[in-house]
């Protein structure tokens, strides 16, 4: 592939607490200026995975390199490059938004004045120039999110990692913090990010990984995994519960790739999806709702995995 | 909407490692700034403490018990005898408060060793700044204490400056072992036995307020291993001129063993906590 060594390389990474395998054995590149992601439900290593590339959690076996040097060895030089912003907030509540980033741009050993002239311009970036002197605590999820990760920019990272960017906030909340990160992303910071969300994954992710169980099931662009794994349109049906093991299997003689019957819904992955709504029709099938949709991400999980990701 | 990176990224410049000396430094500024917020309220208490205490045990019973026990305390005032005793039991007050609510806090409370574990930091680092925050503390509330011993006319020898860094030092030989304990509490309630059936008994019982021959000779060998016993008598020979170098190098020898001891441990107590 690329003749320029990868920021960060994994192979056969594996994190164990005790007897828990948290991640078993995962293999990764990232290279530079791609957003790159890690999908998968709570408990699927993802955050470890994050930690272990944060240099703050030391591997149980396999190979890491980050920037080209050991994160057990190195782990002061790659992290004065990193940018992190954790799944929990770790502002200090107490202190002004701008106190917040002169502590942090200090961890980094920068001086006063070129945190000032940072701290102007990355609150402006995250648009809270206007509560710069105000204190933390009653600051809303959505700004304590976006100034954490204002606070991860202070370094000029090479690598911005996100471990869960956007959960706990409300939709509108979530729309800004995407926002912001595809425009890092414009700017060419490589960003690696953890989420549950795969409408998130979809819109952030030049490339992601869909991580089950501590493994690797599946790893492409968005659109790859879609096309491999999933049909252009998907057929949603939704029954009266009493009728709906008996629709599933009438649905089963209507033409389509595949039928995924779910507690709440029977799934259709067809090529067209109004056609397969008309034969579902003709076969006497009359759902309390039908929607047709484009093939997704959650598609891509559930065929991998055989379970929804909220799961 | 300006560009929030000022160069192309990837290209950060690369020097070699900071020192550990640096990168701890960099925690310390990190308490400095948050002490900003309440160190109006710490210097009362610092110069308030000293004034309750040498008022009303140095001055009021102290006049019951110069009728009396004058002997028994070298011949010296009781207020000139317990001033110095007291100076090493605030320090140990000042140690176990700095070092048990803030370390555990911040780990679990407001997350600032999470946040800073994240940067060039290392749990090491972490840990060290905050010790040397804590050495602060103790200087600062030590030197406050002496003025005021001073203005109650408690100081007997100029020696006694020389009780400040020894009292700072029964102080560290308190927090180190106790910050290496307290980072790795899961609750808080753990705490308030730490105040109750360690703090206490040892104010009472190291010689701050009477001599430990006044203890029953079988407890007295316990008063011996307690470093507040080291720091009070260190401090009280100090001021009342009777030190000589064997005590000097017996009393500083054990403090500092135990300050290292807590150093060590806490070392490895941080790195366990916040590298999982």
């Amino acid at each position: 592939m690329s003749a320029v060594p990868p920021l960060i390389r994994a192979r056969g990474l594996v994190k164990r607490f005790g007897s828990f395998t948290a991640v078993d054995g995962i293999d990764f590149d990232l290279q530079r200026g791609e957003a790159f992601g890690f999908l998968g439900p709570n408990g699927a290593g993802k955050s470890s995975t994050m930690r272990m590339i944060g240099c703050v959690s030391p591997p149980s076996a396999g190979e890491l390199s980050i920037l080209g040097l050991d994160p057990v060895r190195d782990g002061r030089e790659i992290r004065a490059r990193l940018g992190v912003v954790p799944q929990d907030d770790t502002l200090d509540v107490e202190l002004t938004v701008r106190e917040n980033l002169l502590i942090y741009g200090r961890y980094f050993g920068l001086p006063r004045d070129v945190i000032r002239e940072r701290t102007a311009r990355l609150l402006e970036f995250v648009q809270l120039s206007d509560r710069a002197d105000d204190q933390v605590d009653p600051l809303s999820g959505g700004m304590k999110r976006r100034l954490t990760i204002a606070r991860s920019l202070i370094n000029e990272p090479d690598i911005l990692l996100l471990d869960e960017p956007t959960t706990g906030l409300d939709p509108q909340a979530r729309h800004a913090v995407w926002d912001r990160l595809f425009r890092l992303k414009q700017q060419g910071v490589t960003l690696v990010l953890t989420t549950h969300y795969m409408d998130e994954a979809e819109q952030l992710c030049d490339r992601l990984v869909v991580m089950d169980a501590g493994k690797i099931a599946a790893g492409g662009t968005p659109r790859e995994l879609i096309e491999r794994y999933s049909t252009p349109e998907v057929l949603e049906l939704r029954f009266d519960p009493a009728d709906h093991q008996q629709a599933a299997e009438k649905l089963a003689s209507v033409p389509a790739q595949r039928l995924e019957v779910l507690a709440d819904r029977v799934l259709l992955y067809v090529e067209d999806g109004d056609s397969a709504l008309l034969a579902a029709r003709a076969l006497g099938v009359e759902p309390l709702a039908s929607l047709v949709r484009r093939g997704t991400l959650e598609d891509v999980f559930l065929r991998l995995t055989g379970r929804q990701l909220g799961e | 909407m300006a560009d929030v990176m000022t160069r192309v990224p990837g290209t950060s410049p690369r020097g070699p490692a900071p020192s550990g000396w640096s990168l701890s430094a960099r925690q310390l500024r990190f308490w400095l700034t948050n002490y900003r917020r309440t160190w109006r309220g710490s210097i009362y208490s610092s110069v308030l403490n000293p004034v309750l205490f040498l008022g009303s045990i140095g001055l009021g019973l102290g006049t019951l018990v110069n009728q009396h026990g004058a002997a028994q305390l070298g011949g010296v005032s009781y207020l000139a005898f317990l001033a110095p005793g007291l100076l090493a039991a605030a320090a140990m007050e000042t140690a176990v408060g700095e070092s048990t609510y803030p370390v555990y806090g911040s780990v679990k409370w407001n997350k600032v060793y999470q946040a800073a574990v994240a940067s060039p930091l290392r749990p090491v680092d972490i840990f060290h700044g905050h010790v040397l925050f804590v050495t602060l503390r103790l200087a600062m509330n030590c030197s406050i204490f002496l003025a005021v011993a001073a203005a109650f006319g408690a100081v007997r020898s100029a020696w006694m400056i020389a009780a400040v860094p020894v009292a700072v030092l029964t102080g560290l030989a308190f927090a180190t072992p106790i910050e290496a304990w307290a980072v790795t509490r899961t609750r808080d309630t753990s705490f308030t036995m730490i105040f109750r059936f360690f703090m206490i008994p040892l104010f009472l019982f190291s010689g701050t307020f009477f001599p430990i021959t006044q203890l029953p000779a079988w407890l007295r060998p316990v008063a011996y291993l307690t470093p507040l016993w080291h720091g009070v008598s260190l401090c009280r020979a100090l001021n009342l001129g009777t030190a000589d170098l064997g005590q000097v190098v017996i009393d500083v020898g054990y403090l500092a063993v135990v300050a290292a001891a807590g150093l060590l441990a806490g070392n490895r107590c941080y790195r366990r906590r916040l590298y999982v």
